[in-house]
């Protein structure tokens, strides 16, 4: 790998004075950013690792209302944890089809978000359970709703400096029913071709999130009645606007939006009417 | 030592190693080259074979993945440090099995099978296709190498 300087910050302070350099990256679980500085598609030439920084936490912590996942909360640690699997079940099975254990035992929630891929597959649940971004820089602190996080592929609004300290899920005060699908070639450790996650509450209210098939993962909202409507699943699904890459073609991604989409209501239907 | 340069303390197998590293080197690197453990391959380097597999505080990680200088501080298991005081149960349902051909996904293998049996002493065999979905084997040995490491839980549990 190209030679880079490194720093292990203590707080935040420290690591978005180091980050504010337009040649300096963050490190996280790394299994993203290393991959890309080995291939040469980044080369920074300051690597900030987030892994000290004592306002990032590791933990996932219930406050009030909310479940905050810390910015150095690994994938398993969020997949093992009780809250997480009782209230937001198609996160952890989301989670659970990222890379390999290994990579799951490094890689963190955030940096999946922070890479900004448009496949990545914790994004659509995410955006379904409505979650929050708490975004820490030297201007100050701001939380936004994940829908307005990214901005493309690989592109986030974060300004220079700024670091996502958590991302939060609001614990849903009534049960709701919810289901994660994903199309890809092969069984284990590949990018998705199509994801997404459906979330439905008791009063019909359904969220869709979807991924890889568009230039940022989507949320779409609708409701159990308009979705009893062809047209309904159309405007639901306008949102989309598949391309043919590598993984799959367009028309297929479409096809495969349509079954799938349909698959995933009806287990969050289901799995609403079991909890009620 | 150049600027860049700096020293890293390291608990490999139980022993503390001392090494001087670039900021750019991998913790497969530096194993590999600096303590000169060659068990740990190097294959796909991005993370998607698990040749590399270590043991980082407890955790199986893919060791091209890190930054030696991340692991500063860690303990750190390689397939080197298992069976150190003779064959386990592991190695030697490996032998019974026939398990090896090529033996290069070996190492990367008995590391995130130990990994798995440390958390699940008494894995099924989907939970041990699940287990070690992160190590690819070229040969296609899948199904003794599974088969092994069911029949090392049986015969020697946790401590396999």
């Amino acid at each position: 790998m190209t030679n880079f300087d490194y720093h292990r910050p203590h707080s935040l302070v420290e690591a978005s004075e180091l980050l504010s350099r337009d040649d300096a990256v963050a490190l996280a679980g790394g299994t993203d950013l290393l991959v890309a500085i080995r291939n040469h598609r980044s080369h920074p030439a300051v690597v900030v690792d987030l892994k000290s920084v004592g306002e990032i936490s590791g933990e996932v912590d219930i406050e009030g209302d909310l479940l905050r996942i810390g910015g150095r909360v690994v994938l398993n640690r969020l997949i093992r944890h009780e809250h997480v699997s009782r209230h937001f079940p198609a996160l952890v099975e989301a989670a659970s089809v990222v890379g390999s254990i290994q990579i799951r035992n490094r890689a963190t929630l955030v940096g999946n978000i922070c890479n900004a891929s448009p496949a990545a597959d914790t994004a659509p649940a995410l955006l379904a359970y409505s979650a929050t971004v708490t975004i820490s820089g030297t201007a100050g602190n701001r939380s936004i709703p994940l829908e307005d996080f990214f901005l493309g592929p690989g592109s986030t609004v974060l300004a220079r400096g700024e670091i996502v300290t958590s991302v939060d899920l609001p614990i849903p005060t009534t049960r709701t029913g919810s289901a994660f699908r994903r199309v890809t070639r092969r069984k284990g450790v590949d990018l998705a071709s199509v994801n997404l996650a459906c979330v439905v509450e008791p009063s019909g209210v359904t969220r869709f999130g979807f991924g890889a098939v568009g230039p940022t993962p989507l949320l779409a909202e609708s409701t159990l009645e308009d979705l009893s409507t062809e047209d309904g699943w159309s405007r639901l699904l306008a949102v989309t606007s598949p391309i043919s890459d590598v993984r799959a073609g367009a028309d297929y991604r479409r096809a495969m939006l349509q079954v799938h989409s349909r698959r995933a209501l009806r287990s969050a239907v289901d799995e609403l009417g079991a909890a009620t | 030592m150049s600027a860049r340069e700096r020293p890293i303390r390291l608990t490999v197998n139980g022993t503390d190693r001392t090494v001087v590293v670039a900021p750019s080197m991998t913790l497969l690197e530096v194993v590999r080259t600096g303590l000169q453990l060659t068990g740990s391959k190097e294959c796909c380097a991005e993370g998607e074979c698990g040749a590399c597999t270590m043991i980082l505080d407890g955790e199986s990680v893919n060791s091209c993945l890190v930054l030696a200088v991340e692991a500063d501080g860690s303990v750190v298991t390689t397939v080197e440090g298992l069976g150190a005081a003779g064959t386990t149960p592991l190695q030697e349902a490996f032998l019974a099995a026939g398990a090896v051909q090529c033996g290069f996904c070996i190492p990367g293998m008995m590391v995130a099978a130990s990994a798995l049996l440390e958390r699940v002493p008494q894995p099924s065999e989907s939970e041990v296709r699940e287990g070690l979905s992160g190590n690819l084997c070229r040969c296609g040995g899948y199904p003794r190498i599974c088969a092994a490491v069911v029949e090392a839980a049986r015969a020697g549990g946790p401590d396999a």
